[in-house]
């Protein structure tokens, strides 16, 4: 059944206002997205960061939904284990028919998820629970103050990988996740991003239905750490896949597809515009835009350019 | 709205929350320094203000956006970005 805006507008939101997330913030806005994308009951784990902290300042909790924190680095772990259990308690006959078809999801920002939570991301997806996790991709440790992670792109400027004289941003590419999720041939993997909401919603939901482990990873532009207006991150998030930075990118039982813009840059049917385009707009890059670093725009479009080459083979394409 | 402040007298033992979402008590929208004001007339209830908004503060009424949640909304401007038919502008908000 497709999903129409019409209905999504009178159904509860699994978050409410009052949280504390930055204004103008996405990461709000991908979890109203991914929970709302079937109607299961649903219970969701997070991974310390912005997400879980603004979302619960105590004595208030934004979550409409069972919900729980443990640590930074362990919230596959975590949903692994309430998964278990629940597995358990239908065993034992002590959870009620309609609430069998629950559904268990953990939201990880991308320190959370690439680096310090990475090990037991991989257990989890090996042990093969039931349940889907989603990384909130921001880049950086914004929480704490912006700090570099794996995920951040070549050329940002961060707090420990400043620009100045010796120094145009980060040095190294970000981690191919993706690519790392797939070696553990679950049976499904997408990349996302919000501004295309209908792609993620349709992703989200073959996600969580889907029997065993699935992971999404989706692009949330971060006002304080990309340096951007409170209403620019829909551009951005649109201008990420456009430039093919972002490519849009399916994993069902081992068969990689290209979705959304994405398919229809790489079937020739719209233009992949250069990565200036994703760039200019964000202050984390401004000092790519100074004469002297011309050749580090020329690096990232070079490191994007392969990458996408990398998506595009394995979905089937020839160069 | 007015906001509930709690003491350590009246919070729950443990510090337990025994209220799903309760953070609609907690007020955001003195965070604003541009509000966003809706024109009826312009608006087709596209609703893809109520599907970028961040902070879920666009009130649908019967299958009609009817205005903003004030204590909640930020003044982020997503809405006015995302608004098809310019139907939502912000203006800078007295206080
Ligand atoms: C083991 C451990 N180390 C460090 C911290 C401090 N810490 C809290 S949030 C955070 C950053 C989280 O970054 P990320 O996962 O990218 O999420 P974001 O804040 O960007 O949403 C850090 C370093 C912690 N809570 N636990
Ligand atoms: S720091 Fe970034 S990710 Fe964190 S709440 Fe603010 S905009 Fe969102
Ligand atoms: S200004 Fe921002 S927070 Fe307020 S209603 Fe519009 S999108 Fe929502």
């Amino acid at each position: 059944m497709a999903i129409l805006l019409k209905d999504l507008v009178n159904k509860n939101v699994p978050l409410n206002g009052g949280h504390r997330m930055c204004p103008g913030c996405p990461t709000p806005v991908i979890v109203k997205q991914i929970l709302m994308s079937t109607d299961h009951p649903k219970v969701a784990a997070n991974a310390t960061g912005c997400l879980e902290v603004a979302t619960t300042i105590y004595p208030y909790t934004a979550w409409n939904i069972p919900w729980i924190h443990n640590a930074f680095e362990n919230a596959a772990a975590t949903i692994a284990g309430i998964e278990s259990a629940f597995r358990a308690l239908i065993k034992r006959g002590e959870i009620a028919e309609d609430r069998k078809q629950t559904k268990f999801i953990a939201f990880g920002g991308d320190g959370g998820t690439y680096d310090i939570g990475l090990q037991s991301l991989s257990g989890a997806l090996e042990r093969g629970h039931n349940f889907l996790y989603v990384c909130y991709d921001n880049e950086g440790y914004m929480n704490t103050g912006i700090q570099r992670s794996s995920a951040t792109p070549i050329g940002a400027n961060t707090t420990t990988t400043p620009v100045g004289k010796v120094s145009y941003g980060k040095k190294e590419p970000r981690k191919d996740l993706i690519s790392i999720v797939a070696a553990h041939h679950i049976p499904y993997i997408a990349s996302a991003a919000p501004h295309n909401w209908m792609d993620t919603m349709n992703k989200a939901k073959k996600a969580i239905e889907v029997n065993g482990p699935a992971f999404m990873d989706v692009i949330s532009p971060c006002v304080p750490g990309w340096k951007i207006r409170t209403d620019e991150w829909k551009g951005i998030s649109e201008a990420a896949v456009k430039t093919c930075f972002w490519p849009l990118i399916e994993i069902e039982n081992g068969e990689w597809r290209l979705t959304g813009e994405s398919k229809k840059i790489a079937d020739g049917k719209m233009e992949k515009l250069p990565v200036e385009e994703f760039l200019k707009s964000q202050g984390r890059f401004k000092h790519l835009f100074k004469l002297e670093n011309k050749d580090v725009i020329k690096l990232i479009q070079d490191d994007v350019d392969k990458s996408w080459n990398y998506y595009k083979r394995m979905a089937g394409y020839n160069d | 709205m007015k906001e509930i402040k709690k003491s350590w007298k009246n919070i729950p033992i443990g510090g337990n929350i025994l209220e799903a979402g309760n953070s609609k008590n907690y007020i955001t929208g003195t965070w604003r320094t541009f509000i966003p004001r809706l024109d009826k007339e312009k608006c087709v209830n596209c609703f893809q203000c109520w599907m970028f908004c961040p902070d879920n503060s666009i009130s649908i009424v019967e299958n009609k956006m009817v205005g903003f949640d004030y204590d909640h909304c930020k003044g982020c401007g997503m809405c006015v970005s995302v608004c098809p038919t310019k139907a939502i502008t912000m203006e800078k908000e007295e206080k």
